[in-house]
């Protein structure tokens, strides 16, 4: 039977009606409409839809919805700040770090999540983080290079 | 996904009576890495699903010179493989814990999912052999506890009777100058699954001789094994790298790999040789390192 939980998504409030066996990924495309988040395999293996839920990097659809209520979670939808791209998204574009697009939003959550605990990472130290998100369009190089030069802008120097 | 009804109790005891009176088509839901994947495409199809999400009892990871480690069975893997003391006292622990998966997976598993769940490529199983483990079983005629290595039956079967908990791991004091180390194979650097595990550990006597040695073995049976018999080569006697390659020979016959998409059986029994040598002498250099520094 479906219940009713409230999600807190990009730090606002969504109050969604979910059976039990719904995953996180499934509510936050389907109840609370936000898109970014893609589902590739649908078993933890490629990171298509990885989310930030309290701090960690998880893969959305093998979370329960019901599991994610009271949980701060951040989807590639609260990157932005008042029309401005967050520099990891920046990076991205100016390095063309970006082909089909559609593992993006959990690479540069596995990003986010890299530089929130380690802000100046070692190109190891990234594949590392990225691990978990496939991507079969770039051969990976480029998005390293972006999360590299993001974390370097996020400290204050020059790229 | 499958429907299931769903409960989240809010305590042991209230866990343990949930899973009583819903016995059948029941199942434990912890990080959920290795559930859910097995109800979306692994034919489970639970009636019940009970998370152990917000269950106290199973959080915490403490230390205690004189008695040692115990890691809430909820842990996740993150934690685990981060803890200072862990690190430092546990070591092969730490490494079997920060390889599962990916960054995403140790975020989301727990220590006792993967004992639990027991795959016989489980990282956490030959770390948590050598180490003495014992597993903290709670149900409602209260707590018992299981050396791990009687806990493990077959593969993703385990000792757990219906109606009771994996509660928590509890590991012995670490002893002075002691070394422990994990290694597997894996095509794959990191997202792979072991095509071999091996856990060793050492602990050397004021003579240089090894008090005590431990050999653990993953993905090369039905469950993570010991190696009795390469322990016994090993014991009271001086490390050497022909002593190694002699337990190594031991180990390798205590494996009974089979051949699967991963590896051959033939394959499988020489990296077991291989590595098992290749750790023991890592295990043995820790060792010596650990006693260097002031231990604790």
């Amino acid at each position: 039977m479906k219940r009713p939980i409230t999600l807190k998504i990009n730090g606002q409030r969504h109050d969604v009606l979910v059976e039990p066996s719904a995953t996180l990924l499934e509510a936050v495309r389907d109840q609370a409409g936000l898109m970014g988040a893609k589902e590739g395999c649908g078993t933890g293996d490629c990171g298509a839809c990885s989310m930030i839920v309290d701090g960690r990097l998880v893969t959305s659809c093998l979370m329960l919805a019901v599991e994610a209520e009271g949980s701060d979670i951040t989807t590639i939808e609260g990157l932005a700040r008042d029309g401005q791209l967050h520099p990891l998204q920046q990076a991205f574009i100016d390095l063309g770090a970006v082909q089909c697009g559609y593992c993006i939003p959990g690479m540069i959550l596995a990003g986010k999540a890299l530089l929130d605990a380690n802000p100046n990472p070692a190109p190891d130290e990234i594949r590392r983080a990225i691990a978990g998100n496939l991507c079969r369009c770039t051969g990976y190089t480029k998005i390293v290079e972006a999360i590299a030069a993001a974390a370097t802008q996020l400290q204050g120097a020059t790229p | 996904m499958k429907r299931f009804d769903y409960a989240a109790p809010a305590s042991l005891r209230e866990a343990i009576d949930t899973l009583r009176q819903r016995a059948d088509g029941v199942r434990l839901l912890a990080g959920g890495t290795d559930l859910l994947p097995q109800i979306k495409e692994g034919g489970l199809w639970p009636s019940h699903v009970v998370s152990l999400r917000r269950v106290p009892e199973l959080r915490g990871i403490s230390f205690d010179p004189s008695t040692g480690l115990r890691v809430g069975a909820a842990e996740l893997l993150s934690d685990v493989a981060a803890h200072e003391v862990v690190s430092r006292h546990y070591q092969a622990l730490a490494e079997g814990a920060g390889i599962v998966g990916s960054v995403q997976t140790r975020n989301m598993g727990t220590i006792g999912g993967n004992v639990c769940n027991a795959a016989p490529s489980a990282d956490t199983a030959p770390p948590l052999l050598v180490f003495d483990a014992a597993v903290v079983i709670a149900s409602r005629d209260g707590e018992r506890q299981l050396p791990l290595s009687e806990f493990f039956l077959g593969p993703g079967r385990t000792a757990l009777a219906p109606g009771e908990i994996a509660v928590a791991l509890e590991l012995p004091p670490p002893a002075e100058r002691s070394g422990s180390v994990y290694q597997r194979h894996t095509p794959r650097k990191i997202m792979d699954i072991a095509v071999v595990g091996v856990a060793c550990r050492l602990v050397l006597a004021p003579d240089e001789s090894m008090a005590e040695a431990r050999i653990a073995l993953g993905a090369v049976a039905p469950t993570s094994i010991r190696c009795p018999d390469a322990e016994a080569l090993l014991q009271g006697r001086a490390p050497s790298v022909a002593l190694f390659e002699q337990a190594a020979d031991a180990a390798r016959e205590a494996s009974s790999p089979i051949t699967d998409v991963r590896g051959s059986a033939e394959f499988r029994r020489e990296l077991v040789r291989v590595m098992t040598a290749r750790c023991l002498a890592i295990a043995a250099e820790r060792a010596r390192l650990l006693s260097e520094r002031t231990c604790r």
